[in-house]
């Protein structure tokens, strides 16, 4: 662990010593050697090859089907901090719900002065298409993946937050399916929250949205921009595991403000579309008339009562980089109550200040993109060389309002398999927040982990990888050369995660891969009696 | 289901048969090709396989000459043309990823373990002696899929679509490769060794020649051939089988949907009542190839029917 960033805040060793949530993990590490471990990283990869979980990557050439790497350390928080962090989620997508709904009404934050009004009214994802509209519910963000790093033991931060179509929850799934399947011992050896559920809980929040013309059980779809989109995977993987249907937009349409799917046995109407496309290409109607990925007349649909979006069209303008410094604010305004997750300090190279702030410093800091994702366009200043930093403070001269800059946070590392043996790499996490009828959050959520040694860029199209996530239920860890026996106050109870065998109906995904096979005898062909004759 | 769902269905059953069907109808003419004597009959029966595959007008735009390493090459791996293998796979698997849901877990992997073996091969897995293996290959792994499907796929709407575009496809390989042999089976035609290696080809092209003996006990015969591979119900490739499965399949979809019919039913029926109620004998009469052209054609229309009735998106 030599090459462990000196500042940064390792998950597994602080201070020396085994933090108590990695107890039982250091011991099985130390165990299993480097070896087999490796072993199970290449089983992992065959695993993920076959049932074809791919992530494309629009810059790449070469493979248009890229795995995400994935490592097979997993990343543990204890119940306790995970409480504390759940409780800070749902507090802020509360607040996000309500400044989306205050900022296409009444917008009082910005007749209070808690945030300037061109950040709302000139926002790019501002849809005046939404003003003066309640979506069912009152619902605006109903799926958020709040993206948050960590830099001490009680020390966690929000660094974005995704409102608009956030993905990855299906390696969040597939992960845990995968960690199941490769190391079944150490499950029996933990209690670890399941996250299986999340499907159904998302199911249960899209039928909890369904719109006031919506009679008898709603019918949900999920619209996906197609199979070459980088997400279809998990476009596929959640309506499979949803048990509804996977829809592109030319199999839907309006008639009447009503929305229809084409069928086999004719149109059948649509209540609740779970919507994996972007706004813009929603409906050539209301917005770019050139999609053709979209639902001629959906906003109107839409703005009927007849149909209810996930999320709401517009929602971008609360995951806006340009509005993030202000979401603290949001919490006091709309809640009443003080922010129970922290921002990153923010300079918003819009205000002369903080943009003087910024040139002096790219060295220190990191310079994004106000409008962008993907860890596309982004400066990491310690990181980058003379002329990288020179271009960024050419680009911020021309056009500050485009860039934001955030202090380089000490990210908090976790142990990850990499060639040279297990080292400390940067992770973050991304909780996903389901907001229906209520909040519900699925424990954990997708750790990212940057690979390259000292890389602070975790995101997916920039090399980064994946890991699995685990909450631990008490109790906490044996003491040191006490094995539990499986069975034995450690074997799964209900609701716990399934050891192995978990079988859907379905098709796709880890879980059919795992069958279990019960030593069941066979029938047997009876001897041949020879008068049937050889052939 | 979604009429897109239906479609991609449809056309993962037509791909994949036909990669089977071309890598069937390769081993039969490479088997030709070998014992033709002189030469020029080697490249009459290249250029027979490239016009039952319906890639000959296309591989004359490309190639002056037909040799055999360019046939090979066309029919094979070269992504240019529609109708070879690779592109087969490649449009077989395309279509399953779109409708990965609808599908078993083992059918996904027959095909998309096909398409991962297919990127790594190169140019000289179908040179000389590996092209018999390639070719037993690709047959077991279109058998491998048609066994996942036929094992593990609830029989409901979806393996309907699937297996439609299955006999359908298999119905026009069957039609087509008896119809450019049409010439060894005319009633003029003697019963010399040539003809009678044509009517061995075309029973290997369909693996029909232990079917044949099984059937009739006897040395092959040009009326009893043509009609294993169009009358008999027996042979699973035979046209009346297929067609007698297209059908019950448009049948069973019409009663899972409220009973709508189309055109495509009405087509169906009069193409399974006209083989059904057929004798050979006026079949052959009548002349074979305008009978087989004559199914060719209908099978494109129903094609078209099925599409416009089902796959489409049908709109009030």
């Amino acid at each position: 662990m030599a090459d462990r960033p000196a500042s940064a805040f390792d998950e597994m060793h602080a201070d020396g010593v085994i933090r108590p949530p990695y107890a039982e993990m250091a011991r099985f590490l130390e165990a299993t050697g480097q070896d087999a471990l490796d072993q199970k990283r290449r089983e992992a990869e065959v695993l993920f090859r076959r049932i074809g979980v791919t992530f494309a990557v629009y810059t790449e050439g070469g493979d248009p089907e890229r795995l995400i790497p994935f490592d097979v350390i997993p990343r543990i928080l204890s119940r306790e901090e995970w409480e504390r962090l759940a409780k800070g989620l749902e507090q802020r997508v509360r607040a996000l719900n309500a400044f989306l709904a205050d900022a296409y009404g009444p917008q009082e934050i910005i007749k209070a002065g808690r945030i300037p009004a061109e950040l709302v009214r000139e926002n790019e994802g501002f849809l005046p298409q939404m003003v003066g509209f309640t979506p069912p519910g009152g619902v605006y963000t109903v799926i958020s993946g709040i993206d948050l790093v960590r830099t001490g033991p009680d020390e966690f931060y929000v660094l974005e937050d995704n409102c608009r179509t956030p993905s990855g929850v299906s390696y969040m799934l597939e992960n845990r399916e995968a960690m199941l399947r490769l190391f079944p011992d150490v499950f029996t050896r933990h209690r670890i929250a399941p996250v299986s559920h999340y499907p159904e809980e998302l199911l249960e929040t899209l039928k909890g949205i369904a719109p006031p013309g919506c009679h008898g059980a709603p019918k949900v779809v999920v619209l996906t921009p197609g199979p070459y989109n980088s997400a279809y995977y998990e476009h596929s993987f959640l309506a499979d595991e949803m048990g509804v249907e996977l829809v592109e937009g030319a199999d839907l349409f309006v008639r009447d403000k009503v929305v229809f799917m084409r069928t086999t046995a004719g149109p059948q109407r649509v209540d609740v579309i779970y919507r994996r496309i972007d706004d813009d290409y929603l409906d050539p109607e209301a917005f770019r008339p050139d999609s053709a990925l979209g639902v001629p007349g959906l906003m109107a649909a839409y703005r009927a009562g007849n149909v209810a979006l996930a999320n709401a069209p517009g929602a971008g303008i609360a995951d806006d980089k340009a509005v993030y410094p202000f979401v603290p604010e949001m919490v006091r305004f709309y809640l009443g109550e003080e922010p129970i997750l922290s921002n990153v300090p923010t300079f918003m190279c819009e205000r002369e200040a903080d943009r003087d702030y910024v040139l002096a410093n790219l060295d220190k800091l990191v310079v994004k993109l106000a409008r962008g994702s993907g860890g596309y366009g982004m400066l990491v200043g310690p990181h980058a060389t003379e002329e990288q930093r020179a271009d960024f403070a050419a680009r911020i001269r021309a056009r500050p309002g485009d860039y934001i800059a955030q202090p380089t946070l000490a990210l908090s590392t976790v142990p990850t398999l990499c060639e040279t043996g297990i080292s400390p790499r940067h992770v973050d996490l991304r909780p996903f927040v389901l907001f229906g009828k209520g909040v519900r959050i699925v424990p954990g959520g997708l750790t990212r982990v940057a690979l390259r040694e000292g890389s602070l860029v975790v995101n997916s199209s920039q090399g980064g990888g994946t890991k699995d996530t685990w909450v631990l239920d008490d109790p906490p860890p044996l003491p040191p050369g006490e094995a539990r026996e499986p069975g034995q106050g450690a074997a799964p109870e209900p609701g716990q995660e399934r050891a192995a065998g978990g079988m859907s109906q379905s098709m796709g995904g880890m879980q059919q891969l795992m069958g279990g096979m019960a030593g069941m005898p066979r029938g047997a062909k009876p001897a041949n009696d020879g008068s049937a004759g050889e052939k | 289901m979604l009429s897109r769902t239906a479609d991609s269905l449809f056309w993962l059953g037509r791909y994949s048969e036909r990669a089977g069907n071309v890598a069937r109808g390769l081993a039969a003419t490479l088997r030709m090709a070998l014992l033709a004597n002189p030469l020029s009959a080697a490249e009459e029966e290249w250029r027979s396989l490239m016009i039952a595959t319906g890639c000959d007008p296309a591989f004359r735009t490309r190639h002056a000459v037909l040799t055999q390493d360019a046939a090979i090459q066309w029919l094979t791996l070269d992504p240019g043309n529609p109708a070879s293998v690779a592109a087969c796979v490649e449009a077989a698997r395309r279509n399953a990823r779109t409708v990965r849901t609808a599908l078993t877990v083992d059918m996904w992997e027959a095909i998309n373990d096909t398409w991962i073996e297919f990127r790594r091969l190169d140019s000289s897995a179908i040179r000389g002696d590996r092209l018999p293996g390639f070719l037993d290959w690709v047959k077991s792994r279109t058998l491998l899929f048609n066994g996942a499907a036929a094992d593990t796929m609830l029989r409901d709407d979806a393996w309907s679509f699937l297996h439609l575009g299955t006999i359908l496809e298999r119905a026009d390989n069957t039609a087509r490769l008896l119809d450019v042999r049409h010439a060894a089976f005319a009633p003029e035609a003697a019963a010399d060794a040539a003809n009678y290696a044509q009517w061995q080809a075309v029973l290997r092209s369909v693996s029909a020649l232990r079917a044949f003996q099984h059937v009739y006990h006897a040395r092959l015969d040009p009326k009893q051939v043509a009609e294993l591979l169009i009358l008999r119900p027996e042979l699973p490739r035979s046209l009346l089988a297929c067609y007698s499965r297209v059908e019950q399949t448009l049948d069973a979809i019409a009663s899972t949907s409220g009973g709508a019919r189309g055109e495509c039913h009405r087509l169906a029926g009069a193409l399974h009542a006209k083989l059904r109620y057929g004798r050979i004998d006026g079949l052959l009469a009548d002349g074979l190839h305008e009978f087989l052209t004559g199914v060719i054609d209908q099978n494109i229309a129903l094609g078209h029917e099925i599409g416009s009735f089902y796959l489409n998106g049908r709109q009030p």
